[in-house]
C-alpha cells in the first residue's frame, strides 16, 4: 500500500467526555484505501515541546464522503494541541501506516473485540468492516468509570455490546478479563488497549486455545520502519511496530504471560 | 538554475543534499513519499560484520526540539546487506553508500573489504563513533591516535572513497579530523549525535533503557555548525556537515560554514520529502544570491 502525506481539512472536533475527543477530517481527494489496525503520523505545529509527529490508530474512514475519524484521549502537550482543532484547520497527516488485523477464516467465526480506554480506537472501523463482510462482531469495552465509555452507539451499529467498568459506574464491575460473555465459545479476539490489558487478553485467549490480535502502541519517531525506534521483542527477534505491526498475533510477541 | 554538482574523493554528486545513516533506512522506506533519484546520496543505516539485535525497547526519548536515540546498531549484518538488500537498492541513480560500525579494527576492515566487491557502492561512511570492545568500550573516533588506528587499518582494505564519520563527544574535534585526513580519509563527515539522557521525574526512571543516549535534531545545529567551520579550516579534505538540518536556511549556514555538502538526518521522520524540498531551495536561494555554483557559498562565511 503507498504511503503518502496529506493535507486533511478538520470537520469536526467533538469533546466525548472529560478527557477525549474525535476528530473528523475531509479531503478533497478520494482518500487511499486503508485497513483496520492501521494508523496515521500527526503534523502538530505549533505546541510547546513538541517535535515528532504523534502516532494515532484510524478509527473509522468513509470512503464515500472522503472522511477520517481519530479518536483521540488528551495525554500531553501534542493532543492537547489536538483537542483545540477547529473545522477548517489543515492538519499534515502521512497515512496509511502499518499493517492491520486479519480477517477471520469465515463469517460464522464467533469474533470478540475487547478494548480498553481509548485503545478501543481501531476496533470501530475494524467491527465495521467486519459487519460490511457479514460476521457478527462482539464487543467488550472497558474503561475506568461511565465517563471513559466513548462511541458506544457507533459500536452497536456493527454489533453487540458489552460494557465493564472499574469502578462498576456502568456495565459489570471489574475488568474486561472478568467479563461474563468470555465464558461462552469464542473463535478469535482482536484487542486494543493499555499493555497489561492486552497481556491478561492474550493469556485468556492463550489458556483457552483462542486465536488473538493485539495493536500495540510503542513510542515512534518515524512511524514507517526507518528509525528502528519502535521495536518490540518477538520469537524472531526485535520487530517494528510501526512497520511489522502495530498488530501482532499474540502468539508472537515475547510476552510474559 | 546553478550548478549543484560537488565532489567528494573521486565521487561526484549530482548535488550536495545527502541523508544520514540510521534515518533513511537503506532508502527504500521513503519511496512512497520521494524520488530517491533527486538528492546526492544516502548513506545506509550502521552495518556491521555480524547481525546485531540492538538495545532494549525504549529506545527514542523526545527532547525539547529533538530527539535521543539507543537504537544500538541493529541491523541483519553486512552478509544479509549485500545479498538481501544491495540487489534491490543498487540501481537506484543516486550515490548509496554503506555506514561501516564495528566494534573492533578487525571488524571494521572486515566489513569494509566486503563493502569495497560492490559495484554500485561508491563509497563508506566509517562510524567511529562505537564503543571499542578490546579498548574497554572506548570509542575509537574520542582520541587521535584511536582515530587514526582504524582509518589507517580500513584505508588499506577499502580502495573507494573514504568518507569518516566524527563524534562531537571530544574536547577537540578538529585535530581528530587532522588525524584520519593524514590516514588518507578522502572526507570527514560530522556530527554524530551528542551523548544526553533523559528522565521521568514522576517514576524516577530513566526514559531510555540504556540510560544515556544520542541527542540529534534541531537542539543540536549550533554545535555542529560550529565544529563543522572549526574542522573545515582545519583540514583540506571536503567536509560533510550535518545536525540539526529541517530546511533550506539550515543547510545553506552549513555550506557557509565550509561544508561541501550536507547530510538530513532526524528532520526526515518529520517531513520524509524534505531532502527534496532542500535541493529545490538551495536552487532558489544560488539564484537569488546570484551564484553559478553551489561552490560559490562553500565556506563564504563573512566573519
Ligand atoms: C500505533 C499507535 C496508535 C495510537 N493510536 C492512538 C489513538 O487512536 N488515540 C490516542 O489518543 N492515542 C493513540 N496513540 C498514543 C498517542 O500516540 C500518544 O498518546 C501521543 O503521542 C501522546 O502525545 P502528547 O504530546 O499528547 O503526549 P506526550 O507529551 O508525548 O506524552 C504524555 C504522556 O503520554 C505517554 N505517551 C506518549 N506517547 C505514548 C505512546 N505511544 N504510548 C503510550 N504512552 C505514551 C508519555 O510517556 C507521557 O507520560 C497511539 C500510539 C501508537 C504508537
Ligand atoms: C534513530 C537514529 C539512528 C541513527 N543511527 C546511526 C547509525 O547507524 N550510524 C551513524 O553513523 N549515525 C547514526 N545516527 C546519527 C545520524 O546519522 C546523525 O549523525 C545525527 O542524527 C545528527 O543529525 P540530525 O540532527 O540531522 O539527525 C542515527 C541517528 C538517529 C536519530
Ligand atoms: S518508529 Fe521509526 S521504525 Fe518504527
Amino acid at each position: 500500500m503507498k504511503k503518502c502525506s496529506l493535507d486533511m481539512v478538520v470537520s469536526a472536533n467533538i469533546p466525548l467526555g472529560s478527557n477525549h475527543f474525535l476528530l473528523k477530517f475531509t479531503h478533497k481527494e478520494q482518500l487511499p484505501e486503508m485497513l483496520p489496525g492501521q494508523f496515521v503520523q500527526v503534523r502538530v505545529d505549533n505546541a510547546p515541546g513538541v517535535f515528532l509527529r504523534r502516532p494515532i490508530s484510524v478509527n473509522f474512514v468513509d470512503q464515500q464522503k472522503n472522511e477520517l475519524w481519530l479518536l483521540v484521549q488528551k495525554v500531553g502537550e501534542g493532543t492537547r494541541k489536538m483537542s483545540e482543532y477547529k473545522t477548517g484547520d489543515v492538519v499534515n497527516m502521512l497515512l496509511p501506516l502499518g499493517n492491520s488485523f486479519t480477517m477471520p477464516q469465515s463469517a460464522q467465526s464467533r469474533l470478540l473485540l475487547v478494548g480498553g480506554g481509548v485503545g478501543i480506537a481501531p476496533l470501530l472501523y475494524m467491527g465495521s468492516l467486519l459487519k460490511q463482510q457479514g460476521c457478527n462482531p462482539m464487543f467488550l469495552l472497558g474503561a475506568r468509570s461511565a465517563d471513559g465509555l466513548m462511541q458506544i452507539d457507533d459500536f452497536k451499529q456493527f454489533g453487540e455490546v458489552f460494557i465493564t467498568t472499574e469502578d462498576g459506574s456502568a456495565g459489570e464491575k471489574g475488568f474486561v478479563t472478568q467479563h461474563s460473555k468470555l465464558q461462552e465459545h469464542i473463535d478469535k479476539i482482536y484487542t486494543c488497549g493499555p499493555t497489561p490489558m492486552m497481556q491478561a487478553v492474550a493469556r485468556f485467549a492463550q489458556n483457552n486455545d483462542i486465536e488473538c490480535e493485539a495493536s500495540l502502541e510503542n513510542k515512534m519517531a518515524c512511524g514507517f520502519g526507518a528509525c528502528l525506534c519502535c521495536v518490540t521483542q518477538t520469537q524472531s527477534g526485535h520487530k517494528c511496530v510501526c512497520s511489522e505491526g502495530p498488530v501482532f498475533n499474540t502468539k508472537e510477541l515475547s510476552w510474559q504471560i | 538554475m546553478a550548478d549543484l554538482k560537488i565532489r567528494i574523493g573521486e565521487l561526484e554528486f549530482k548535488n550536495p543534499v545527502t541523508t544520514a545513516s540510521g534515518t533513511f533506512g537503506f532508502g527504500e522506506e521513503y519511496t512512497d513519499f520521494m524520488d530517491l533519484d533527486r538528492i546526492g546520496g544516502i548513506f545506509t543505516k550502521g552495518t556491521t560484520i555480524r547481525h546485531r539485535e540492538g538495545n532494549a525497547y525504549p529506545r527514542m526519548a523526545e527532547t525539547p526540539s529533538g530527539m535521543l536515540n539507543a537504537v544500538g546498531l541493529q541491523n541483519k549484518g553486512v552478509d544479509y546487506f549485500i545479498s538481501s538488500i544491495y540487489p534491490r537498492i543498487k540501481d537506484y541513480d543516486t550515490n548509496i553508500m554503506v555506514n561501516v560500525s564495528g566494534s573492533t579494527i578487525e571488524d571494521y576492515v572486515a566489513t569494509a573489504e566486503k563493502v569495497n566487491e560492490l559495484d554500485k557502492i561508491p563509497a563508506i561512511e566509517l562510524n567511529i563513533s562505537c564503543p571499542n570492545v578490546k579498548q574497554g568500550g572506548m570509542t575509537f573516533g574520542v582520541s587521535c591516535a584511536g582515530a587514526a588506528e582504524v582509518v589507517r587499518a580500513v584505508r588499506k582494505a577499502y580502495s573507494k572513497t573514504l568518507i569518516v564519520k566524527l563524534s562531537p563527544n571530544v574536547t577537540d574535534i578538529a585535530s581528530i579530523a587532522q588525524a584520519v585526513e593524514e590516514e588518507g580519509a578522502d572526507s570527514v563527515s560530522l556530527i554524530n549525535t551528542l551523548l544526553g539522557m533523559a528522565i521521568d521525574a514522576e517514576t524516577r526512571k530513566p526514559y531510555l533503557s540504556t540510560i544515556t543516549g544520542g541527542l540529534s535534531g534541531p537542539c543540536v545545529k549550533p554545535v555542529a555548525l560550529r565544529m563543522v567551520w572549526q574542522v573545515a579550516k582545519a583540514v583540506k579534505i571536503p567536509v560533510i556537515g550535518l545536525g540539526g538540518i529541517m530546511n533550506t536556511a539550515d543547510a545553506i549556514e552549513f555550506f557557509l560554514a565550509g561544508a561541501t555538502a550536507i547530510q538530513i538526518g532526524t528532520a526526515n521522520f518529520i517531513d520524509p520529502a524534505i531532502s527534496v524540498k532542500v535541493v529545490e531551495g538551495i536552487n532558489e536561494y544560488l539564484d537569488r544570491h546570484g551564484c553559478s555554483s553551489i561552490y560559490d557559498i562553500i565556506g563564504a562565511l563573512e566573519a
